[in-house]
């Protein structure tokens, strides 16, 4: 499974990963309050500057905001006309400081670090949400996606053999088919190894 | 919710992921690229109806967070959710909602068209309702402007209409997930 996780030794890769996406949200609701440009401009230069901490190479940093550079383009250009050069450069840069903090924080954060982090944040509200149920979901799909593209890859090819693959219909079909006979499979399997989602709750009330 | 249910909103997250990995088609007259992967939250909630579906797009959206680059073209992390298209990427939860309740009110009398209607309301409609505003916002850009900018994406949409339209009716008759509502 590829992720997104540049592999480090740095102090901001050593941040729990739950205290950074705090600050990430945190700096996410102070930045649009912020109406100056030079304010906006120290923490652009705050954000890059960790980039630079957390030994990220240009280049890698840049990917993050490449598939943005078009749409903010858009934008940039669109604004000069409405509210003028100064407004532009101000609602771009804060997209891009936006962008580069929460991609830094994506990539110096192992993904099970990250799963980890969401699932102790969501044990908080253990009484009203079944937090077994949502580990069993996230690691199942994690699980699921190499499995469904695998089985994509079966049924492109099987269509190939019939001059199909180019029929959107006959590509999708077998595919969700399969998928969901898969499903009740691996429902079935969990069930017989006695995940029993169905008394969990029922379990925890009987025992308090 | 018993474990059926959860395994299948865990696979639509994943088909989601998968969907997102099919090379975009991009069609020369309209030039914009079409992915496969909007057409996911139109399957998952016409397949697995209202809660399901919006359930396995939430859990799609959890993992993408996490850091795993599996929107299409390879977009990931947390940067996404802030950026200024988040609102269309928010609509799909709604999207698969609304789907999927159309899908199930109507489900004992699902036709090609109770069910293209359901697709186009949810999956085009509520997305573009969300999404547009979104980006109308935070960009700073006028509705108007926004909007006509969005609607070159919409032609790409009523082609998977039609095939999750299909799809939707042919899982109907074969695998059914969802039983009738009132």
């Amino acid at each position: 499974m590829i992720s997104l996780y540049h592999p480090a030794q740095s102090l901001i890769h050593s941040i729990a990963a739950g205290h950074k996406v705090l600050m990430l949200l945190i700096l996410g609701t102070v930045l649009f309050q912020v109406d100056r440009l030079e304010i906006l401009v120290v923490v652009a230069v705050v954000v890059v500057a960790c980039y630079g901490v957390a030994k990220i190479p240009f280049r890698l940093a840049f990917k993050q905001l490449k598939p943005a550079l078009f749409l903010l383009a858009i934008i940039f250009l669109a604004q000069i006309f409405i509210l003028g050069l100064e407004a532009a450069i101000f609602v771009v840069l804060r997209f891009a400081v936006l962008i580069l903090a929460a991609s830094l924080v994506t990539l110096t954060t192992m993904m099970s670090h990250m799963i980890e982090a969401i699932e102790k944040g969501l044990s908080i509200f253990g009484h009203w949400l079944p937090v077994a149920k949502i580990s069993l979901a996230l690691s199942l799909t994690v699980r699921f996606i190499p499995v469904i593209g695998v089985m994509a890859e079966e049924v492109r090819e099987a269509q190939r053999v019939r001059g199909m693959e180019r029929n959107v219909f006959a590509l999708a079909m077998p595919l969700i088919i399969r998928t969901l006979k898969m499903g009740t499979e691996v429902a079935e399997a969990l069930d017989a190894r006695g995940f029993d989602s169905d008394d969990e709750t029922d379990a925890k009330s009987r025992t308090s | 919710m018993n474990t059926k249910d959860i395994v299948y909103i865990a696979l639509f997250a994943a088909l989601m992921a998968v969907l997102g990995v099919f090379p975009p088609i991009t069609i020369p007259s309209l030039g914009v690229p079409i992915t496969a992967q909007s057409m996911g939250v139109m399957l998952a909630g016409g397949i697995l109806g209202a809660k399901r579906g919006a359930l396995s797009m939430i859990l799609f959206l959890v993992l993408v967070a996490a850091g795993l680059p599996l929107l299409a073209g390879g977009r990931g992390g947390m940067g996404v959710f802030s950026g200024a298209s988040a609102g269309f990427i928010y609509g799909w939860i709604v999207a698969a909602y609304v789907v999927g309740m159309i899908v199930e009110r109507s489900w004992g009398k699902l036709n090609m068209v109770t069910a293209a209607g359901a697709c186009i309301l949810g999956g085009i409609v509520v997305v573009y309702a969300m999404g547009v505003p979104w980006l109308s916002v935070t960009a700073s850009i006028p509705f108007m402007k926004a909007f006509m900018g969005s609607m070159a994406y919409v032609p790409g949409d009523l082609v998977k209409v039609v095939v999750a339209t299909g799809v939707i009716l042919t899982v109907k008759r074969s695998y059914p997930l969802i039983s009738a509502k009132a």
